[in-house]
């Protein structure tokens, strides 16, 4: 199931490099996303990942090379005019309204568009995919528990019909089970013709869903391919799949 | 918005209720000026009060941008107003020239201190936001010299009043019998304003731009996610904050006649946000009664704190200012303890705040 057999990708990085000062976080990574795909970049902690999300997204300048998206340029573009251009993200951390209901969280995330029947239609898409969002529509968000402030992260980013959607460490602080529900979530939106880039430090979980992965390691991609092949790559089982060390 | 718009429910009960309300408020200068005109004055300056609060509403309630130096643009409305409209220059501009040209200045200033705060929040907003403050308050104290602009401490004396062709808002009209005197006046315009005020407030609080704002209060990075331009929103929140200052203070300058930099200290715009705080951030109705409540109460203190204290004691023990920040201080301690988010919190705010605990 491998995808992306378009001419051109919807998203293309270039060589971007990303810098903190003088540090360089992020050295000149080349990195595609095709149409339909589900792409994962997994890596340690600190290995840039989150970085280069900033990158793309405009949360932090790029110091070099070029974000194409949709075969236009969208190098150092602020945040929401991407979100207008389809490109939508699932901030690290989530970064759910707390104060808010969950449906004014879905709300706000059709803050681009102006269609009053349509933003209702898909509120009810979405809770057809989060029945247990459903159930609390009049609650406040920050008393979901982290997995459904997930769930609901993801589902107020889908609110502004984005081609591209950026999740970052989606897994992130959750129970097990709850990473599981997760992925099967990222799988179900994928399925629905949505193009992902998933960012992740849970490397098994993300190849196993992915299409295709990239490995990276101290700002820079090591490894690239198709997701069951990295999956039982010797180099990516002994670094991130603890199968040298037997500690998870 | 609800309570002004919605009367579904017993729609003849309400538009009466608005209606008595209404009544009252036209009355209500007549009533006040039996106890003495001082009064009408004192409501005066509480409308004026409740104009900030609205206005800094916009930064602090809905924006969530913590701004103590609120007061310099009630400062810039307020000599905007005195230096085109008295002697001092000899500028004499008609009020409804002057009052938008103050709001744009003023509006100029918010802009002036939202570009480079845009990446600061909370305490280190604070910080800068008290600095602006008393920078403009030290440029008005002191630019008399070289050329002498704002003429320094002693203030700008004479200000016009607001004068629409040969009605004069300072002299006192008989007609119908009763005698309308200058605050008298001023009360009905000043109403007609806060009326224009409370509509826009609440139709920005329900808007577009009003929920962008409340984005940002709750996480401007998701906000930006969201695709919300968070720069100029903010931006926004501070200009337009501004400009409700700038009307006032012109406002301001109109009434008194006189202005000095002494009226545009820093405790007051600590007063400013103790409105808006007290009475429940972020809602509109909440701000209002913040704003009176704070505004009469040291008047009725001062009216009878002292024969209390000469009737019990023969002589003033403590001087009612005293006992005004004490019991300020005190109201504002059972406030956070009781009603962390104001006498009529906004909604969202109580929810974040039951969240955080």
């Amino acid at each position: 199931m491998t995808a992306g057999a378009d001419a051109t990708p919807l998203l293309a990085l270039e060589g971007l490099s990303v810098a903190y000062g003088g540090i360089r976080a992020v050295k000149g990574i080349d990195l595609t996303v095709g149409r339909g795909e589900l792409v994962c970049l997994i890596g340690a902690n600190g290995a840039g990942k989150t970085t280069t999300l900033k990158g793309i997204t405009g949360l932090q300048p790029v110091s070099g090379g070029r974000i194409r998206y949709d075969g236009a340029d969208i190098t150092g573009r602020p945040s929401f005019e991407l979100v207008r251009r389809g490109l939508a993200m699932v901030p690290e951390g989530r970064g759910v309204f707390g104060g808010l209901t969950i449906e004014e969280n879905l709300t706000m995330g059709a803050y681009t568009r102006r269609d009053r029947a349509g933003i209702a239609a898909d509120v009810e898409r979405v809770f057809a995919l989060f029945p247990r969002l459903k159930e609390r529509r009049r609650q406040t968000a920050g008393t979901l528990s982290g997995g459904e402030q997930q769930m609901l992260a993801m589902g107020r980013a889908l609110m502004s019909r984005p081609r591209l959607l950026l999740l970052d460490e989606p897994s992130m602080g959750l129970a097990p089970l709850m990473v599981q529900k997760v992925f099967e979530t990222v799988l179900r939106v994928s399925g629905e013709g949505v193009t992902i880039l998933l960012i992740e430090q849970n490397a098994k979980l993300a190849l196993e869903v992915a299409h295709r992965g990239y490995v990276m390691e101290s700002g820079a991609i090591t490894l690239a391919g198709d997701a069951r092949q990295l999956l039982n790559d010797p180099a990516v089982r002994a670094a991130y799949l603890g199968e040298v060390r037997a500690t998870p | 918005m609800r309570a002004l718009v919605d009367t579904k429910g017993h729609p003849v009960l309400v538009w009466v209720g608005l209606a008595l309300v209404g009544l009252a408020l036209v009355a209500l200068p007549f009533a006040l000026a039996g106890i003495g005109t001082a009064w009408v004055r004192i409501t005066n300056l509480a409308i004026l009060f409740v104009f900030l609060a609205l206005g800094l509403n916009i930064v602090v309630g809905f924006a969530g941008l913590l701004d103590l130096g609120y007061i310099a643009f009630y400062a810039v409305g307020a000599y905007a107003y005195a230096l085109l409209a008295s002697p001092h220059f000899g500028i004499h501009l008609p009020f409804w020239v002057i009052l938008p040209i103050g709001a744009a200045i003023a509006c100029l200033f918010g802009v002036l201190l939202g570009a480079p705060t845009l990446k600061l929040r909370g305490d280190y907003l604070a910080i800068v936001t008290l600095g602006f403050g008393e920078i403009v308050r030290i440029f008005l104290n002191n630019l008399s010299q070289p050329v002498n602009i704002t003429n320094g401490p002693q203030g700008v004396t004479l200000i016009d009043p607001l004068r629409i062709g040969t009605f004069s808002f300072r002299d006192t009209d008989t007609f119908a019998g009763l005698a309308f005197t200058g605050p008298v006046k001023y009360y009905y315009f000043l109403l007609v304003v806060l009326l224009a005020i409370i509509v826009i407030n609440l139709r920005l609080q329900d808007s577009r731009i009003g929920r962008a704002w409340e984005a940002i209060r709750e996480d401007e990075v998701a906000a930006r996610a969201m695709g919300i331009n968070t720069r100029n929103m903010k931006l926004l929140a501070f200009a337009m904050g501004a400009s409700f200052g700038g009307i006032a203070g012109g406002m301001f300058s109109a009434m008194q006649g006189f202005i000095s930099p002494e009226s545009f200290i820093l405790i007051e715009s600590i007063m400013v946000l103790a409105m808006v705080v007290l009475g429940g951030m972020g809602n509109v109705w909440g701000v209002i009664v913040g704003a009176l409540l704070l505004s009469f109460a040291p008047e009725v203190l001062r009216y009878t704190v002292e024969p209390a204290q000469q009737a019990l004691f023969g002589r003033m023990l403590v001087e009612p200012e005293v006992i005004r920040m004490l019991l300020f201080g005190f109201a504002l301690v059972l406030m956070m303890l009781f009603r962390p988010a104001g006498l009529l919190p906004s909604a969202t705010r109580k929810r974040e705040l039951e969240v955080r605990r």
